[in-house]
């Protein structure tokens, strides 16, 4: 079994056909969704989170990516600025998943990105606005 | 025990014995206050930690033919800057945001660039364009001035901060329904976060509680370059309560300081963004605390688990000034990232880097070890626990 967070960017002439129901039903994969924007005309995203054998795994992101689908690993959705982050902690109790901890020897903030379901409620309320989103 | 006279001269020799504010804690539980305070010289702390009440004055030097920006109006990249002064004085402060931020209309509020973040890029050597208009007098006939212009050109660039340093401050906290954003970050509905802001042992006014080697004059680290303790700050309330440690339980002294923003670094003055609340500065400041005998040493030994203060809750009682407090906590137990509020365990958020405050307070060590840095005697005290100086509420009284 594999488990992985992606990132899938819809071109807007896909945005009106159900494609990530066939995930389940042609693959036998199961998905959470971790947050999708889908607008009529626009690009649409979808963050999720998808179980299954690894066998079905490869064939369902094939499929995607024959439907014109881009993907991506989620850890590029989300990340801290380096220089900007002055580890001050004001994130750490936001973040839902435990993703942004501070290290009790060094006082200094750790981002684990594969814990990160970019909810991106850091990336507002960063004081120096550290956390970026790239898509 | 020792004179600041006499640890200057070690300075010079290059035989003093500086220790940062949390290596200080350890010194003394292993060789007592007595000990300590015969080996250590200095203890050095510091803090980082937004200040709003900051700001910088600019001499940008006078245009051929002359202005007077003095009674005009001036933007430095479009952020407004105070200019009642003479011809080319500027004063531009840390929350100050350009007319066409679209502030709380959309909220909250992104607050993405104001005077804060302008100092930030003319302590970092980038070029800032400036717009001024004037009336125009005969000696002063220009009445408009647009140029860009740069940290290296400026006759004077003087940080000049009000209020700054608070001596230990509240835990915020959210008692409402629905989550709110404020100076202390955003707070999540029924107690979902507690907010902190302060480097606790490391925080310059808790290492020395009663002021009795900072005071008006003493020399600082300011902003990763050297300023001086210029003033109490506005707001200083020394009479609050103490622990018998003599640390106070809730807000109490404050400090105004000043210096010359030329020798400072971006990365220790960074612009600051609160969503929903506004722009702000990040300020680094370090204090050097003399070991002048045996108390001092035991102050400046103070821990975390020691250090108290209250929780506050931002939602009504901060807001609509009712006073009173859910409770009280150490921040030893703050940096745990949990504490206990109305039964309940919430996480806990610091506002000010302890990490940074620790870098500070090495760094003004190194300064002083390297013979870079001598203390001054302060010219004057600041007024202490005992002064009935307080803080007032504004007494508001209606228009006739």
């Amino acid at each position: 079994m594999v488990s992985k967070r992606i990132v899938l960017h819809f071109p807007h002439r896909l945005v009106d056909q159900p494609i990530v129901c066939k995930l389940v039903k042609e693959y036998d994969l199961q998905f959470n969704i971790l947050k999708a924007y889908v607008t009529p005309q626009e690009e649409g995203l979808m963050v999720l989170e998808l179980t299954g054998k690894e066998e079905n795994f490869n064939q369902g992101i094939e499929y995607l990516q024959s439907c014109g689908v881009k993907i991506q690993p989620l850890s590029q959705d989300v990340i801290r600025n380096e220089i900007k982050c002055t580890d001050c902690g004001v994130c750490v109790p936001i973040c839902p998943t435990g993703a942004l901890v501070v290290d009790l020897l060094t006082r200094k903030v750790h981002f684990y990105d594969n814990k990160c379901i970019a909810c991106e409620l850091c990336v507002k309320i960063c004081p120096t606005r550290a956390m970026e989103v790239h898509f | 025990m020792r004179t600041i006279k006499e640890i200057n001269a070690k300075i010079k020799k290059g035989e003093v014995v500086v220790v940062t504010a949390e290596e200080i804690i350890d010194l003394v539980k292993k060789k007592g206050a007595k000990k300590a305070a015969q080996e250590v010289d200095v203890v050095t702390t510091g803090t980082f930690g937004p200040m709003c009440s900051s700001g910088t004055f600019f001499n940008i030097g006078h245009s051929k033919p002359r202005i007077k920006l003095g009674g005009g109006s001036c933007k430095l990249n479009d952020v407004p800057a105070y200019c009642g002064f003479a011809a080319v004085d500027i004063y531009l402060g840390a929350t100050a945001i350009p007319d066409d931020d679209p502030r709380n209309k959309v909220f909250p509020g992104e607050f993405k660039y104001g005077g804060g973040h302008v100092i930030q890029e003319i302590v970092a050597g980038r070029d800032v364009r400036l717009e001024a208009t004037a009336y125009g007098t005969d000696c002063y006939p220009r009445k408009k001035l647009e140029t860009y212009i740069n940290m290296k050109d400026l006759n004077e660039a003087v940080l000049f901060n009000i209020r700054n340093c608070y001596q230990n401050y509240n835990v915020a906290v959210n008692l409402s329904d629905k989550i709110i954003y404020t100076y202390m970050g955003a707070l999540k509905p029924k107690l979902g976060n507690a907010n902190y802001c302060s480097a606790g042992q490391l925080s310059p006014l808790l290492k020395d509680p009663y002021y009795k080697t900072i005071g008006i004059g003493t020399k600082i680290f300011l902003g990763g370059g050297i300023g001086f303790v210029a003033w109490q700050g506005t707001q200083h309330n020394p009479t609050v309560k103490r622990k018998d440690n003599g640390v106070p339980q809730a807000p109490a002294g404050t400090i105004a300081v000043i210096g010359d923003l030329k020798q400072m670094k971006p990365e220790w003055l960074v612009g600051t963004s609160m969503l929903g609340y506004g722009v702000t500065l990040t300020v680094g400041i370090g204090v050097p605390i003399p070991i002048l005998d045996e108390e001092v040493v035991k102050y400046a030994a103070i821990r975390d688990e020691e250090i108290y203060t209250q929780i506050v809750d931002y939602s009504q009682a901060y807001p609509q000034m009712i006073p009173g407090s859910l409770g009280e906590v150490n921040y030893s137990q703050l940096k745990s990232g949990k504490i206990i509020v109305q039964g309940k365990e919430v996480s806990t958020g610091n506002l000010s880097s302890y990490s940074k405050a620790r870098e500070i307070a090495e760094e003004l060590k190194s300064w002083i070890k390297k013979g870079d840095f001598l203390l001054t005697e302060p010219v004057a005290a600041l007024p202490g626990a005992e002064s009935g100086y307080t803080f007032k509420p504004l007494k508001e009284r209606p228009i006739v």
